[in-house]
């Protein structure tokens, strides 16, 4: 649990941080009159949508955070036999770093206001994205042809799990990354392009970030830092 | 109070929030029953949770009969015992208490009270109802599958939730699981809006610390549940991995029915260890919006601003953190390190005092209050005594060594029962009484609600007082029988009879709570717009029930805190949030 304790903490050190800023030790009964003699009475200047995406990052992170202790917790027991990670996990990584600068080139397009740049750098982004969708299963094929189950060994029950749910959230990321594209083609409107581009690069980027986590946890990248998690709890 | 110059009105800066383009009904359905519109959605809450807490609450009767009466009812079997026991604690904590008090009062009061026009993503607000309303229905389902609901205890522990013998193993369980899947998908989608809203959605002049401590507990139990439920969405997911595809996630190797299973090598502390993770902020998620509720319920009725507004919110946002690191408290018999049970009880003490400073607070808001012992203020004042009689038997189990014996007897059963289950439903309680005259444009008849009060409150007392006695001389829970056991005094049976006719008159009352709940919308006397003078935004709307949209052309703007009663030198005894100067002349004495 450790890992979780740890990310639930970043999680409260930055609420702290936004309240800190927001005068909780104002006096608010003696703070009576116009709007704009006192700070902190607006919203945070971000549009609606990029709140709720740092909130939802907040709640995914809270997902794979909790899984990661899980696996930490169940990797001491003495039945655990690490799978031997096909070679092919690198590529896939690989295929995800390139979504992910694909729609930083987008986010630069935008503010470019380089119409078809956009357009083409989104369409890389998707190329890339359901390559690592379709690496992914290759994966979960090879592993079952090799004889490794869902069932078989924990290692290879966690594997799929932490991989499937990956895998789930990064096919919400291509879900956006189809609506993007539909902004940039049909329904087109500058301000909400460059809104949808930003909001789903933010993803991608996370889903990136998530997934090194993952890849070093399946690897055995990081193996002393679950045996540090493991120790602090037994 | 210091007087206080205020600017000239010239002085307001343009909208940092401004007004939004509201999505209009096009259809009957699309007002009343696909409806955006978050009092609607609101109201779907409240009645889907009300419908399925009153399947609890007979179940509660069944669980009760059985307990008083053993053998006299010959359908209350053990597999049914166990079937009720779980489905009525499911029901109860997830299904009424988080969807009433976030979905619920959440969408009814979060945009009103900010000074909102609605939800900031409407559309998402409603798919969460249906989605809520979806995992309902898969619960309820559960009763009809062959082998019935699981019986596995609310708590779920593997291995026995997903192993032969256990009621409801066959396909219950999995309804169960799926049901508290789609449940977190529906809350995830609500609180994303709720957070937000209370965010990016508050009306000019309404800065965080201006926001009544309703909307405070309301947010910060949505954060804590946003962050907690993924935990229970984990182990839920692995839960079904290990019964449908045989994984060992959580199941050791085991020799069930004769037999030995297919799985090996899992940890069912593994699952304890998610399913608290999940279930102690859950008991905040439940208590913190009481918290708030209550204090605005205090503060309005006995017409003095609250005591200690500051502390009242830091203490929420402490309680709120120290909720995520209390989790292995409930876990002081799965055998862990002796260090780490000191841990959590140093943390488990240490949040008893953030909470000590809330109570402290009620009860000086009281001192020389002008109090007005209405209905909603006396389910307060029954919320404030009864959440401090279930905190402190919380003392004694927050310490190991007096755990460790009464661990799965009767004392914890009224423990959590007195602090997680009577005290919420008061403030629940309470809070419809208070709120329902802007909600219908009518008051619920104060006879019937203060003889709904006292059957509660003294019922209540009756049923669980007891209990602690029946705990502490070791009478175990989830027992479908307790037979001849030589440490079980004979007093026990007797007690246990008139805690269970105790548990009927209550819930007897609980009908015509009902009933007034429903002739009222159209016997209750009139309300007129703000009955119970109240300084809160959603007091000050045009109309009553508020219309689509909240507030009429112009969103309000915001002067002063939620807490202005009794303002020496004001023209009333109460100042609404939205009014400029204490005195309608703009001069204040």
């Amino acid at each position: 649990m450790p890992a979780s304790v740890i990310f639930v903490t970043v999680v409260i050190a930055v609420i702290g941080w936004w309240l800190l800023q927001q005068r909780l030790t104002a006096k608010p009964w003696l703070e009576e009159g116009v709007i704009g003699e006192f700070d902190g009475t607006g919203s945070i200047a971000l549009p609606v949508a990029k709140v709720a995406l740092w909130v939802l990052i907040a709640v995914i992170g809270s997902l794979f955070g909790l899984l990661i202790s899980a696996y930490f917790m169940r990797m001491g027991y003495p039945d655990w036999r690490p799978i031997i990670v096909p070679r092919m996990l690198w590529f896939n990584t690989g295929a995800l770093a390139l979504t992910s600068v694909a729609l930083y080139g987008a986010q630069r397009a935008v503010d470019r206001r380089q119409l078809n740049d956009v357009k083409a750098r989104l369409v890389l982004a998707g190329f890339f994205g359901v390559t690592f969708v379709a690496g992914q299963l290759w994966v979960w094929h090879e592993l079952t042809a090799a004889g490794n189950l869902i069932a078989t060994n924990p290692a290879d029950s966690f594997f799929y799990l932490v991989t499937g749910l990956h895998g789930l959230h990064v096919l919400g990321g291509l879900i956006a990354l189809a609506w993007t594209a539909d902004r940039a083609w049909r329904r087109f409107a500058p301000d909400k392009l460059r809104l949808n581009v930003e909001l789903s690069a933010i993803y991608w980027h996370f889903m990136l970030v998530v997934w090194l986590i993952l890849f070093s946890l399946v690897t055995g990248l990081a193996d002393d830092f679950g045996t540090i998690c493991r120790q602090l709890l037994t | 109070m210091v007087d206080v110059t205020r600017g000239a009105l010239e002085g307001i800066p343009a909208a940092e929030v401004p007004d939004v383009e509201l999505y209009h009904p096009h259809s009957w359905i699309e007002k009343y029953v696909f409806s955006q519109d978050a009092k609607y959605i609101a109201i779907q809450y409240a009645i889907t949770a009300l419908a399925i807490g009153l399947v609890a609450l007979v179940l509660s009767w069944l669980i009760r009969l059985q307990l008083g009466f053993p053998g006299t009812f010959s359908f209350i079997d053990a597999h049914a015992y166990y079937q009720f026991i779980t489905m009525h604690g499911m029901i109860m904590v997830i299904y009424l208490l988080t969807a009433l008090f976030l979905g619920g009062f959440g969408n009814y009061l979060i945009p009103l009270m900010v000074g909102a026009r609605d939800m900031v993503f409407p559309f998402v607000n409603m798919l969460s109802y249906w989605v809520y309303l979806l995992a309902v229905l898969v619960l309820v389902a559960s009763f009809f599958f062959p082998g019935g609901p699981t019986g596995a205890g609310w708590t779920l522990y593997p291995p026995q939730a997903i192993s032969a013998g256990t009621p409801g193993q066959e396909g219950g369980i999995i309804l169960m699981l799926v049901s508290l899947l789609i449940f977190i998908v529906g809350f995830t989608m609500g609180g994303l809006n709720y957070v937000v809203t209370v965010l990016q959605g508050r009306a000019r002049g309404m800065t965080l610390m201006r926001l009544p401590l309703t909307v405070w507990g309301i947010f910060t139990a949505t954060v804590l549940a946003l962050l907690a439920f993924p935990a229970l969405f984990v182990a839920i997911i692995m839960m079904l991995l290990d019964k449908i595809l045989g994984t060992s996630f959580f199941m050791p190797a085991i020799v069930s029915m004769g037999e030995q299973t297919a799985h090996r090598g899992g940890s069912p502390i593994l699952f304890q260890h998610l399913f608290w993770f999940f279930g102690h902020p859950e008991v905040y998620i439940v208590a913190l919006p009481a918290f708030g509720i209550v204090s605005d319920l205090i503060a309005t009725h006995a017409r003095r601003n609250i005591f200690g507004y500051r502390m009242m919110v830091w203490a929420i946002v402490a309680i709120g953190g120290l909720s995520f690191v209390v989790w292995a408290h409930h876990m002081y018999v799965s055998g862990m390190n002796p260090y780490f049970g000191f841990f959590f009880a140093t943390t488990t003490l240490i949040i008893a005092v953030p909470t000590a400073i809330k109570v402290y607070n009620w009860v000086l808001t009281l001192w020389r209050g002008n109090i007005h012992l209405n209905t909603p203020m006396l389910f307060a004042l029954g919320f404030i005594i009864t959440f401090v009689n279930g905190g402190l038997s919380g003392l004694f189990l927050g310490n190991v060594v007096v755990d460790v014996p009464l661990s799965d007897t009767m004392f914890v059963v009224a423990h959590f029962h007195m602090v997680m289950g009577i005290a919420p439903i008061m403030v629940i309680f309470g809070a419809i009484y208070h709120w329902y005259p802007k909600i219908t444009g009518r008051m619920m008849s104060e006879l019937l609600g203060k003889f709904h009060f006292w059957v509660t409150f003294l019922g209540a007392y009756a049923i669980f007082f007891p209990l602690h006695y029946i705990g502490l001389q070791g009478v175990p829970r989830r027992y479908h029988e307790l037979g001849d056991a030589a440490f079980i005094p004979p007093n026990v049976a007797t007690l246990n009879q008139f805690v269970t006719v105790a548990a009927l008159i209550v819930g007897f009352a609980q009908m015509v709570f009902l009933y007034n709940l429903i002739t009222s919308i159209w016997r209750g006397k009139p309300s007129g717009g703000n009955p119970w003078r109240a300084t809160t935004l959603e007091w000050q709307t045009e109309e009553t029930p508020p219309s689509h949209g909240n507030w009429g052309k112009d969103l309000p703007v915001v002067y002063r805190w939620a807490y202005d009663y009794s303002v020496p030198g004001a023209k009333e005894d109460f100042i609404p949030q939205n009014q400029m100067s204490a005195t309608e002349t703009g001069v204040r004495s």
